[in-house]
């Protein structure tokens, strides 16, 4: 995980260095789509073939689900309060 | 909302050519993913640090601003946190590394598959995919009724690019610098708080 993370500021540094490169940066938004279509298509394959997974889909869906709401619901009444408290003054209304 | 379909066509079709073992299983037990994986960190720090606007929102990025990510990040920690409470079937934990996607789901479901496996990894793609859907359908009635920071924070890291624009419509112009500042801060997050919250 660490290595991951390295990886990842390591990265931000080098794009650092490189800052204003515009061809490398369209580049990068291409690899990086096919970086992520690859990696999800491996991860169906390994999904694909455990059968925990399968046989369990709909507590997992469930499971996702609620968590969502949960998440939502909290982020709705933090960010009503920074509205109210922070934003609502200052557009004049 | 194209990107999306075309994201979740790929996971589908390795869960279909997995299932009906049309790819041999001596693939699958190479672990290619973690390479990838890898590889994708790398690109994700690059192309965040080659974008000037990284560094530009970091440079203006004031207090107040700074409120809607944060309020996105405390409010989905809470809720996500009491809703494991009454779920049996996942820790604490699990859940709020679930919740650190903010949306992102392609990234943090897969950080997630290879560092705590796939059940909990599927639960984040589901959920996070669930988050972005959510955003898109329901902004017009989250603004209307939670003030226009409420579905920047809800959007989490897709307010930035996938419900940027529908974000954008509901909320006014002037707060679409905030959406994309909000969704880069989170999109930033993603990956720290994934692992952290995995590596307690």
């Amino acid at each position: 995980m660490l290595l991951l993370l390295g990886i990842l500021f390591g990265g931000l540094l080098i794009g650092y260095l490189l800052k204003g490169e515009k061809k490398i940066e369209k580049w990068l938004d291409k690899l990086i789509m096919i970086a992520i279509f690859l990696l999800l298509f491996f991860i169906g394959i390994d999904v694909g073939a455990n059968e925990l997974i399968i046989n369990n889909l709909h507590k997992i869906g469930f499971n996702a689900l609620i968590l969502t709401i949960g998440g939502v619901l909290g982020t709705i009444l933090m960010s009503t309060i920074v509205y109210k408290k922070y934003f609502k003054d200052n557009t004049n209304k | 909302m194209k990107g999306s379909l075309i994201i979740i066509g790929f996971f589908i079709a390795g869960v279909l050519s997995a299932y009906f073992k049309i790819i041999p299983s001596e693939i699958i037990e190479l672990d290619f993913s973690y390479y990838a994986l890898m590889f994708l960190m790398l690109l994700v720090g690059i192309a965040t640090g080659i974008n000037s606007k990284t560094w530009e929102t970091l440079k203006k990025a004031k207090f107040t601003i700074l409120l809607v990510p944060l309020s996105a990040i405390i409010g989905t920690c809470i809720g996500v946190s009491i809703i494991s409470l009454v779920l049996p079937t996942i820790s604490l934990k699990d859940s709020l590394a679930v919740g650190s996607g903010f949306g992102y789901y392609s990234l943090s479901s897969i950080l997630i598959s290879n560092i705590k496996g796939d059940i909990l990894g599927v639960t984040a793609l589901l959920s996070n995919i669930i988050r972005e859907i959510f955003t898109l359908l329901f902004t017009p009635l989250i603004a209307k009724y939670f003030g226009k920071i409420a579905p920047i924070a809800v959007g989490g890291a897709t307010s930035m690019d996938t419900t940027l624009p529908i974000i954008t419509k509901y909320v006014g112009a002037e707060f679409a610098i905030i959406s994309i500042f909000s969704g880069t801060v989170l999109t930033i997050t993603v990956p720290i708080f994934v692992t952290f919250f995995l590596s307690l």
